[in-house]
């Protein structure tokens, strides 16, 4: 019934190819774009068929296996998609915001150098995060999880002339590198001791089916679950692992948009929830990714602070979302925190869309004026909301969606999220609180970033402020899409307070509810309680606005103040808290002086030694034997004869 | 003897040899054709044995799941020779694609060369189907004779000439040597059947220090270890498939090649299982012999041609590894792996195919400098059966050797499995300076000559399907590969 879910990440694959074997000679950037884009609409209108399939359908997990991939003793590998309601909002996601924008991009790449090969990376990137989440096993899990990790790079290197760009894109493969160990240490561990038990299995189902053979809160499945949750950090750019994020802005901004901010960083929250059953057996883990996740949330927002380049800002704000996802993930509220994927998708693809159109406009203007000023730098913008009228209404959407303010779609995910991490078993109040403060930052840097850029006096150079247009129909409609689901997004998960009946858990219960049920996890307390958390959140958020209009409309001369006064604060958090430089100095350094050591001393003198030396050998070995071959049929026949009576000989006297 | 003849007459089940058959009456047909149409004109005929491949192809699968045993047991049409069958024509069919241009270009289009092709093909099924020794050593020189001719085929080259003669004394010497082990093995168990040398051996355990017994076992074995190129009976490959017309080296690496793995797996696992123990460090000393011989000769080749020859020699040597575990993963493995090469291989050859000139002085490692930007398409599929060749993963290359040495590790023999493993480490030297050679090096031609010819050009898409499935997908033709094991 579902069995042409190979059709998704199919029709990517095939643009990918294409473009990326006949781009460079079709030149012609409509049939490029249009092809690449033509497809992901395809696969999107195919996932949309299969999801309202879903939903009308009473029976929630299919399996469809395509083909068999190898069997070797017991275990059997297929290659098979899994489509559950988890991975039915996954698709919707990514083929939705992708097919946005890939037709965004359309427009926003016109005239860059390697055209086709940008359209061929993003449609390569489709099809991992596609085999990523709809996987039904471990290891087709792991191609699409290798697969986006290699587009991510290939992405934030696409000016690979930079070396800014390139340094970034190295950053962020070798991070991910980290992570992607911890990921493989998992899935061995588990594969081998599920195995022990008799379970030779790396199938999805099968594996919440069977998972209760280990033992529950036991040493094993905390230490798999540990280094699943490794792997997630590095994917998702969690603390430790976060610092390659901000980096990655150095790709275009649809890169931005589509890989580091709704698709690929959620890959972690994902796998989380498609491995829950595990988490939800190790407290320690799922208290770990809660503590991480919270301090996540709120330490990327003091950054947010302080930066001046806008996609910058809006780097750190991603990497505190997605805290707040791993938060939810943590006490317990898998929905929640898919929940906040989906919404944190619509509203922060919609900001960096909105603003690469910014950048778009402000780089047109340049250009005309012949100007070689920073489009990024937000004390270079200023009153743009009246060039680019639809920009910023999409992005004042957004942003308010983002702040958690009533009605927009970020108030009912970020409130649940609270509402979890305060009422849930596995919650507590000091969770709730980082949580809270960090909603008000947010508000506060998301609003100092509304109004550096679209309100107050245009601070852009004289010569070329008269010449930011708005951005061409390709890159305002995916904004409008985007705005008006950052918007309505929330009102498939009202709660039950607010009159709702939370639509969205109900179709996610068939993942989440069995092992919700049976560890004991759910959020509890009165009404009134939740009410109050409610109105204590909004308050912060508000209060956040509130300084953000303050200082940055009010009085513009209380920013400087501020920094005057705490000049080594302000410096602490302009530098990052200096995190990268701590990196630099207590692992890449030294790891680079071993490096080194382990390069001029070992690998010059002695590997490359043996292996030069085996190399050698062989060769003469090889040259040597050559001359066993001199042409000559008796000597063939000699050497036939020789054979046979030491094989013979060998046997019978033997 | 009376009573054999009125015993096989009584028997005879023309179902089992209906392949062999149906293809030797289409061989002959085409070569009456071939008599009355004009030198020179050669293509239908071509296309005529591809029709009567894809024939035979169809009347061989009637034998699937349901095995047919004809002519008093002496040949069987199952699973196992279905199997195998279907490689060598699959085999034949991609020679054909990639010949008919080649033989025009080489000006030798004469029209046996396609009949011929087609008995040597019926030869290989009938080796495959034989479970008497008799019937398997028919089956053998039918295919020899008519490979002796096409690997001369071209008289007017010494080369050619210099192949097929080096190929025809030492296959005739190395058919001694077989006929010789029969007719010792006869000489002990009265009989010449597989089955029944099987069964003589579970009666007479003491027949392992029965000298006549073993020495005619291993003699038999010798006459399959030279068809199949295992070092030290490999020396006549690099001689033969460097001179043969490319077509027919790449068809004599890949469908001979498997029926003798075939005859020769046929008789191992089921006639000489009662010695099996004494049998597998024979052949663990053969694998690791013919891998190593055959990656470090390659290493200082210049001639193309020649490196695949000894490529191939290293690849029997892999597949000799599946014969040393001799279990049901190892078994199913050679016959997947058998298939695997046929792909990569033949692939590979055509190829070699387009971008030679006349006479193919060309096919070297500076012919082809540069390779890679003049002629991309060619070049990315040329990487794509080296890749495989190595046996890197998505390839089909790869997941053959992982079921080869999976086997090999099944039955415990680990450093089996890691000596095969390192030659697989050696072998990457000389496939990757191909690359290199296309790749970083500036072209020192245009490749102008180059014309790709449709018939090629869909040898060698089929040839990258198969790696490309084989290599992804491996699930369904291994699972009909155990299918077809015993």
């Amino acid at each position: 019934m579902y069995s042409n879910l190979w059709l998704i990440p199919f029709f990517p694959l095939v643009g990918s190819i294409f473009n990326g074997l006949f781009g460079k000679k079709i030149k012609n950037e409509a049939v490029i774009g249009a092809i690449a884009t033509g497809l992901m609409f395809c696969s999107f209108l195919v996932a949309a068929q299969n999801f309202f399939r879903l939903l009308g359908d009473t029976e929630k997990i299919h399996e469809v296996v395509i083909a068999s991939w190898m069997s070797i003793g017991q275990l059997q590998v297929n290659w098979e998609f899994l489509l559950d309601p988890l991975s039915a909002v996954m698709i919707m996601v990514v083929t939705g915001v992708g097919t946005l924008i890939h037709l965004y991009s359309i427009g926003y790449m016109h005239g860059e150098e390697g055209y086709y090969r940008f359209f061929c990376y993003m449609n390569l990137f489709a099809f991992s995060m596609l085999m990523l989440v709809l996987g039904g096993n471990a290891l087709v899990m792991f191609i699409g999880w290798e697969g986006v990790g290699l587009c991510s790079y290939l992405l934030i290197g696409y000016y690979y002339e930079k070396k800014s760009a390139s340094d970034a894109a190295k950053k962020a493969f070798v991070v991910n590198r980290i992570g992607d160990f911890g990921f493989l240490c998992g899935l061995l561990t588990l594969f081998w001791t599920l195995g022990s038990k008799g379970v030779w299995t790396l199938n999805f189902v099968q594996i919440a089916e069977h998972g209760h053979v280990l033992e529950a809160g036991g040493l094993v499945v905390t230490v798999v679950t540990l280094c699943f949750f490794l792997g997630a950090t590095g994917k998702s750019a969690q603390i430790p692992l976060y610092t390659w994020l901000p980096d990655a802005m150095e790709g275009p901004t649809p890169v931005s948009a589509l890989i580091h901010a709704a698709t690929m960083v959620t890959a972690g929250v994902y796998m989380i929830g498609r491995m829950n059953g595990l988490f939800a057996m190790a407290p320690a883990t799922m208290m770990t990714i809660a503590i991480i996740g919270a301090c996540t949330a709120f330490f990327a927002a003091t950054i947010g602070f302080a930066q001046n380049d806008i996609k910058r800002v809006l780097a750190y704000s991603t990497v505190s979302q997605l805290g707040y996802m791993f938060l939810a993930m943590g006490v317990g509220a898998f929905s929640a925190g898919i929940f906040h994927l989906m919404t944190h998708a619509f509203f922060k693809a919609c900001l960096f869309l909105g603003s690469g159109s910014v950048i778009h406009g402000l780089h047109h203007a340049y250009h005309h004026a012949h100007l070689h000023d920073d489009p990024q730098d937000m004390r270079n913008m200023g009153g743009i909301r009246k060039k680019q009228p639809i920009t910023f209404i999409t992005f004042f959407v957004s942003t308010l969606a983002i702040c958690g303010v009533p009605l927009f779609s970020g108030f009912f995910s970020k409130d649940e999220i609270l509402w979890w991490s305060f009422g849930s078993t596995r919650g507590h109040w000091v969770l709730w609180l980082m949580g809270a403060v960090a909603a008000g930052m947010t508000a506060f840097y998301m609003f100092r970033l509304v109004f550096m850029t679209f309100f107050g006096e245009q601070k852009t150079d004289p010569r070329a402020k008269d010449h930011i247009p708005e951005s061409p129909l390709t890159i305002t409609i995916p904004l409008m899409v985007l705005g008006f689901l950052a918007v309505v997004g929330g009102y498939v998960g009202v709660p039950k307070i607010l009159g709702g009946i939370n639509r969205f858990e109900h179709f996610l219960a068939p993942v989440f509810e069995h092992n919700q049920h049976h560890y004991e996890i759910h959020a509890h307390g009165a009404a009134s309680t939740e009410y109050l958390m409610m109105a204590i959140s909004v308050g912060i958020a508000t209060f956040g606005i509130f300084m953000a209009w303050t200082m940055y409309v009010k009085n513009p001369e209380l920013p400087a103040k501020f920094t005057a006064r705490f000049a080594g604060l302000y410096k602490a958090v302009f530098n990052k808290w200096y995190i990268d430089e701590l990196y630099d100095f207590v692992f890449v350094n030294p790891c680079k002086k071993i490096g080194t050591f382990l390069w001029r001393g070992i690998d010059v003198r002695i590997v490359d030694g043996v292996v030069n030396g085996l190399a050698w050998v062989v060769k003469g070995l090889g040259a040597g034997l050559r001359y066993t071959q001199s042409g000559y049929l008796y000597n063939y026949a000699m050497a036939m004869v020789v054979g046979v009576v030491v094989i013979v000989g060998f046997y019978i006297f033997n | 003897m009376e009573n054999l003849v009125q015993e096989a007459i009584q028997n005879v089940n023309l179902q089992a040899i209906m392949p062999s058959l149906v293809l030797s009456a289409f061989g002959m047909v085409l070569l009456m054709i071939t008599v009355f149409s004009k030198r020179g004109k050669t293509t239908h005929v071509a296309w005529l044995s591809i029709a009567a491949l894809v024939v035979t192809g169809f009347v061989s699968l009637a034998g699937w799941n349901n095995p047919q045993a004809g002519f008093a047991g002496s040949v069987i049409l199952d699973n196992f020779a279905t199997f195998f069958s279907l490689i060598c024509i699959a085999a034949a069919i991609l020679t054909i694609l990639m010949s008919d241009d080649y033989l025009k270009r080489e000006e030798f289009p004469v029209g046996e060369y396609y009949p011929l092709i087609l008995f040597t093909t019926a030869g290989a099924m009938w080796m495959a189907s034989g479970t008497d020794l008799m019937t398997i050593f028919l089956g053998l020189e039918v295919l020899s004779v008519s490979l002796y001719v096409l690997a001369g085929y071209f008289r007017d080259q010494t080369r050619s000439n210099e192949a097929g003669l080096k190929y025809f004394f030492l296959g005739a010497f190395s058919t001694g040597f077989l006929l010789y082990g029969v007719a010792l093995l006869y000489g002990v168990t009265g009989t010449t059947k597989v089955q029944g040398i099987a069964d003589y051996v579970l009666a007479h355990p003491d027949s392992v220090t029965n000298t006549m017994f073993v020495a005619g076992g291993l003699l038999m074995l010798v006459g399959f270890l030279f068809k199949v190129a295992a070092a030290p009976f490999h020396m006549w490959t690099p001689d033969v498939y460097q001179g043969a017309p490319t077509p027919i080296t790449a068809f004599m690496s890949a469908g001979p090649k498997a029926a003798a793995f075939a005859a020769f797996i046929r008789v191992t696992i089921i006639g000489l299982d009662g010695i099996q123990s004494e049998l597998t460090s024979l052949f663990w000393i053969l694998a690791v012999l013919t891998m190593t011989v055959g990656n470090f000769i390659a290493l200082s080749q210049k001639d193309l041609k020649r490196m695949l020859a000894y490529s191939s020699i290293s690849h029997a040597g892999y597949a000799l590894v599946g014969m040393v575990a001799w279990n049901e993963v190892g078994l199913s493995a050679i016959m997947y792996y058998m298939l695997v090469y046929t792909f990569m291989n033949m692939g590979a050859f055509a190829v070699l195919v387009l971008i030679g000139k006349k006479g193919e002085d060309n096919l070297t490692l500076d012919g082809v400098a540069g390779l890679g930007y003049k002629k991309p398409i060619l070049g990315v599929a040329l990487c794509v059966f080296l890749f495989s060749l190595m046996g890197l993963p998505p390839t089909a290359g790869f997941t053959g050797k992982f079921y080869i040495f999976a086997g090999a590790i099944k039955s415990g023999y680990i450093w089996l499995a890691v000596l095969g493993m390192l030659n697989s480490a050696v072998s990457l030297f000389y496939y990757l300076r191909v690359m290199v050679q296309m790749y970083f090096k500036d072209p020192e031609e245009d490749f102008a000559w180059v014309s790709i010819n449709v018939p090629t050009a869909i040898s060698i898409a089929i040839s990258i399907v198969g790696v490309l499935y084989l290599g992804i997908v491996p699930g369904t033709l291994m699972n009909l590969a155990k299918m077809a094991g015993f």
